[in-house]
């Protein structure tokens, strides 16, 4: 028997269960802030075309419109100026293969309870290894915070007159995971990859800066990470392929062992 | 002396809500001359050019020497009651409803005599009155004898509230709470003694200097408002538009750009979204239900306010594509004004110069403070005024605009 036959014979006796890591898209939803003389992100807007009415009588359907960065997504390389030269690294060019890999789960939700600024350090991955193991080259390595718990915009957001506070890696996490782990790349429940005060880190948003400055992609707005194991969970993150795109919305899924 | 009005009791929700009805509203192209005055709140007759004489009603030539050199001159209203009557019988439905009611016949120190609505605290004939010209509810000028000197609970005059958009005991929903003005708005409603205040406030995780200031008036509900968001403007009229006596959309989006010095769209766009798609959203989801409710009793629905620009007559370059959004806006606004019409509820269209905001931070004074804006804007409701071109540089340019609009393109442009 071959690997893909083993695959659906597991997942048709229902060995495989399938995570949904995906929050809804909705007007509702938090979108990125940038200053307001910055140019600005669409967040997703929904208009009806027609239901079943004078506007079309049979059927439904709606247009919407969003920015490549809105809800859960995905972030490739391209969309940050260190990885603006790389090979590769826009939606339609990367490689397909990139969009499965395994994911490493730390479970950072006590500490961000505690401190909506927490960063993720070496020393709090190297604890995590020590349990669990040596994250695996060419992981995901998903930050889990229990924000996605936050249903409340205000709190999710969590602004005060000094901007964002939302937990994120520190500058040597992220460089240990890029060059000690060779990680995919990394995911939060928050809005963005990096920390809300990370524009006062150095560099400015770390996250984003060496993992696309390396090749390396992110996630954000992930849900359900509470639902995946340590290890051992099978990602599918396949964003849109929109040409030379930076990023985009996407049903970001989760495979584990029922 | 009036009765001051008292707050109106709970509406018996098992009686049919009254439909709107209209006075007469025909008017000849020259008589929409005391009309297009009105508008703006002045009072103005035709002046002949050769004679001197004022007339009444208005007319294609000179009734004393037939010249057709007409001019129209603002008149200050001051005359005298000579007679006055009670009207306790029509078959017109509008007067019908409302009987009964006073009428006068008054001459003007100008000259000629005219038949007025009355106001109740005009003494017997013979007495001075001012006469002002002021739109009733079809949207046209009609003339009102108002005693000569302001008497207690005045605005609260059975006939003259007809004419008006007193916000005296109405709802009123302010769609941006968030910007000076939006809170300047929210207080001076409040305290020309407005029932209640909804204010709006789009992407609620970021906070607002005022906020507190805000949520501390008992009056005022925050409510989540996003015009760029077709859900959340349909949901919060569902919730609320049957209760919306006067609505004050002051949501605006405004970036210092014109053609060449942005690259793209997107800030264009996001003004059109705002101030243009946004009061198309607005009125789709609000319209029906303030139309339904054009003569529900004391607090009817009666006003629609839009914060608009006096880039909306001509462009300014350096703010050119918000000036184009504005002009945008402004026709989508007279749509409206057709539209709320046949119920009675004015459309009031506000012009102002740049405020004061930070939007305007490199333009020198004089900037209207947004103070003035919000003062102007209650004012306008209070006497009715459905045009509106608050402060200083909105006169000016739209004094220039009327002299000569290509003159001013030019002047602007430089």
């Amino acid at each position: 028997m071959n690997a893909v036959s083993s695959f659906i014979e597991a997942f048709a006796s229902g060995k495989i269960r399938v995570v949904d890591l995906t929050q809804t898209l909705s007007p509702e939803f938090p979108y990125i802030a940038l200053p307001p003389e910055m140019g600005q992100a669409w967040p997703f807007r929904i208009e009806e075309v027609s239901r079943y009415d004078e506007r079309g009588p049979a059927w439904y359907w709606n247009n919407f419109s969003c920015g490549e960065h809105t809800g859960t997504h995905f972030d490739a390389p391209i969309h940050w100026v260190s990885g603006k030269d790389l090979p590769n690294t826009a939606t339609d060019s990367i490689p397909p293969e990139r969009f499965i890999g395994p994911a490493c789960v730390l479970d950072c939700s006590r500490e961000s309870a505690a401190d909506p600024d927490f960063l993720l350090t070496v020393e709090f991955i190297k604890t995590w290894e020590k349990q669990h193991g040596q994250i695996p080259a060419k992981s995901w390595v998903l930050m889990r915070t229990d924000w996605s718990k936050r249903h409340d915009p205000v709190e999710y957001q969590n602004y005060d007159e000094t901007g964002q506070h939302t937990p994120g890696p520190d500058v040597d996490a992220v460089k240990f995971l890029v060059a000690e782990r060779d990680v995919l790349g990394f995911g939060t429940e928050s809005i963005g990859t990096d920390a809300g005060q990370a524009y006062h880190l150095r560099p400015p948003y770390p996250c984003h800066y060496f993992m696309h400055g390396a090749g390396r992609y992110g996630l954000q707005c992930l849900t359900n990470l509470d639902q995946l194991p340590p290890t051992g969970a099978m990602v599918v993150a396949a964003p849109l392929k929109i040409r030379n795109g930076s990023g985009s919305p996407l049903r970001a899924l989760a495979l584990v062992s029922s | 002396m009036t009765q001051e009005i008292s707050r109106p009791r709970k509406k018996n929700p098992v009686l049919r809500t009254r439909l709107p009805t209209l006075p007469p509203a025909a008017r000849s192209r020259i008589a929409l001359g005391l009309t297009a005055a009105a508008a703006q709140g002045r009072f103005e007759l035709q002046q002949c050019g050769e004679c001197g004489s004022v007339q009444y009603p208005p007319r294609e030539a000179c009734q004393s020497c037939l010249s057709t050199r007409l001019s129209w001159k603002e008149q200050s209203g001051e005359g005298e009651l000579l007679a006055s009557t009670v009207l306790h019988h029509s078959n017109d439905l509008f007067f019908r409803e409302r009987l009964p009611w006073r009428l006068g016949l008054v001459r003007l120190g100008s000259g000629p005599m005219v038949v007025t609505h009355l106001h109740g605290d005009v003494p017997a004939a013979p007495a001075k009155v001012r006469v002002a010209a002021r739109l009733d509810r079809a949207g046209q000028a009609v003339l009102v004898a108002l005693p000569d000197k302001e008497t207690p609970h005045m605005a609260d005059d059975r006939q003259l509230r007809e004419f008006t958009c007193d916000p005296k005991f109405r709802k009123v929903l302010v769609t941006d709470g968030k910007t000076a003005v939006g809170q300047a708005l929210v207080k001076g409603i409040l305290k020309a003694e407005a029932d209640l205040v909804w204010v709006g406030h789009a992407e609620p995780w970021k906070k607002f200097t005022g906020l507190d200031e805000l949520q501390i008036i008992p009056q005022v509900t925050l409510v989540p408002l996003d015009l760029t968001d077709s859900k959340n403007v349909r949901e919060l009229a569902a919730e609320i538009g049957g209760k919306v006596d006067i609505l004050i959309n002051n949501s605006e989006y405004h970036r210092a750009f014109g053609i060449a010095n942005r690259q793209g769209v997107e800030t264009a766009r996001a003004e059109m979204d705002v101030n243009y798609f946004g009061l198309l959203r607005l009125a789709q989801e609000f319209g029906p239900a303030m139309r339904s409710r054009g003569a529900d009793g004391l607090a009817s629905a009666v006003a629609w306010v839009n914060l608009l620009s006096i880039y909306a007559l001509a462009n300014f370059p350096s703010h050119g594509t918000f000036s184009a959004s504005k002009a945008a806006a402004q026709s989508l606004a007279q749509c409206l004004r057709a539209e709320m019409r046949p119920a009675g509820v004015r459309v009031v269209n506000v012009f102002p110069g740049p405020i004061d905001d930070e939007w305007n931070q490199l333009l020198p004074p004089p900037k209207i403070a947004p103070q003035s804006l919000a003062n102007a804007v209650v004012k306008a409701l209070r006497d009715g005024i459905e045009d509106v071109y608050p402060g200083d540089v909105a006169q000016e340019w739209l004094e220039r605009w009327r002299d000569n609009p290509k003159a001013l393109e030019r002047e602007l442009a430089a």
